[in-house]
């Protein structure tokens, strides 16, 4: 792709989204951009980049920016973790931590830090429950640039529409240079972001309580992921919890954690003792459902 | 049945969210004003309302207060889709009684997400 095509489309997707394309995201920018070409009748994406200079047109500029957003980061990405998070996992951490009063969350691979903040806002609406506990809320990255993006806590008006319910806009973020939302200095306070590799030795950073770990794995080949996998093990209690995303799985990648049935994307170490409060099943009935889903 | 009004003075606007809502699985009616709106609301309550603020005849303030106050009126699920873009549009909207507010441009994901978290959209 020529420079200045690749330039006038990540101009028009950062102006519109606040999503930054580094030169190195070529490759992903092409592969999703050529079915909108298609799309609009237009052979290359070449041919596209001239009718995108020659007329602005809505419908083409909003494909383009579509196809270049699908799947970053989101506030409450997926929802579903984050309301197991809340309803499952904190309250059986409030029985469990009684005694010393101290969670610790880590967001790994925490990108521009919605996950943490996300995580960070449950926390605060159930702020009656944990007076009196520390909650640590810890996000790393591998990358300088989105580990100072995620402190400043500063968002696009694109971004902070994407999975965050509008009454969580007006009582967490504050609006800055017009259509610029900053996360409130409270909230900013609980969330803790450090540039980080996942691949190295994460050990110095302590024992994690609840790991998010979504998305990322499936970056890496097979012997990386149980490496991961393996450094998140001892870095957890035997009753912490691991969350991945939908599309991922421990299954013949590492035998450290087990699935936890009827929870989506939930694993614990296999020393777990946690028991589901769904009735248990024979195993060939769990199988089969499992199947049907 | 899921049926969105679509309620929007660009035509541009009101084909892209309707693709946006035909393919999660809405049934979509379109109104290109606030009066046209409650017309509609009146023939046939819907589901769920998109709804631009700035229109001519009618705007979406006005229209959404003539809503709630209608019999079967306080249903629909009303999200506002704006340029309006600051804080205090955004608190007049809800207090009007808006479910969501969404600050335009929008995608496909920002209503989806919306939609998500108002437990609109399946599972």
């Amino acid at each position: 792709m020529k420079p200045e095509d690749f330039e006038l489309f990540s101009t028009l997707v950062r102006q519109r989204s606040g999503l930054i394309l580094t030169p190195e995201k070529t490759y992903l920018l092409e592969s999703r951009l050529l079915p909108v070409a298609r799309k609009h009748n237009l052979k290359t994406l070449e041919d596209m980049a001239n009718m995108l200079r020659a007329k602005r047109e809505e419908i083409l500029m909003f494909d383009i920016t579509e196809a270049m957003t699908t799947n970053e980061s989101f506030f409450f990405r997926d929802n579903k973790p984050f309301v197991l998070f809340q309803k499952n996992l904190l309250p059986r951490l409030l029985t469990a931590r009684a005694g010393k009063k101290h969670i610790r969350i880590w967001s790994a691979a925490a990108s521009s830090g919605q996950e943490a903040y996300s995580l960070a806002m449950i926390c605060a609406e159930e702020t009656a429950k944990l007076q009196g506990w520390k909650i640590e809320i810890i996000g790393t990255d591998l990358s300088r640039e989105m580990v100072t993006r995620a402190k400043s806590g500063i968002y696009s008006q694109f971004e902070v529409q994407r999975g965050l319910p509008v009454t969580h806009l007006v009582k967490y973020f504050q609006q800055v240079a017009g259509d610029k939302w900053q996360i409130k200095e409270p909230l900013r306070q609980m969330v803790q972001f450090r540039e980080g590799n996942l691949l190295t030795d994460m050990g110095a950073s302590g024992t994690f309580d609840v790991v998010f770990c979504r998305n990322v794995l499936i970056y890496f080949d097979l012997p990386t992921k149980g490496r991961v996998l393996g450094a998140i093990h001892t870095m957890m209690p035997s009753d912490g919890y691991l969350l991945m995303g939908g599309a991922e799985t421990v299954l013949g990648v590492s035998d450290k954690f087990k699935v936890i049935r009827g929870e989506q994307g939930l694993y614990v170490p296999h020393a777990s003792i946690y028991e589901s409060a769904a009735a248990p099943l024979a195993a060939g009935i769990a199988v089969s459902a499992a199947a049907a889903r | 049945m899921k049926n969105c009004l679509i309620v929007d003075d660009s035509r541009v606007i009101r084909k892209v969210a309707r693709q946006i809502f035909e393919a999660i699985g809405f049934v979509c009616e379109e109104a290109e004003d606030g009066k046209v709106a409650l017309d509609k609301s009146t023939a046939l309550m819907p589901g769920i309302v998109l709804l631009d603020w700035n229109m001519p005849v009618m705007n979406g303030l006005d229209y959404l207060r003539a809503l709630r106050a209608m019999p079967g009126g306080d249903k629909p699920i009303v999200i506002f889709c704006t340029t309006e873009n600051d804080l205090t549009h955004i608190q007049e909207a809800m207090a009007a009684g808006a479910n969501e507010y969404i600050m335009k441009p929008f995608d496909a994901d920002i209503i989806r997400g919306k939609l998500e978290q108002l437990g609109l959209m399946g599972s």
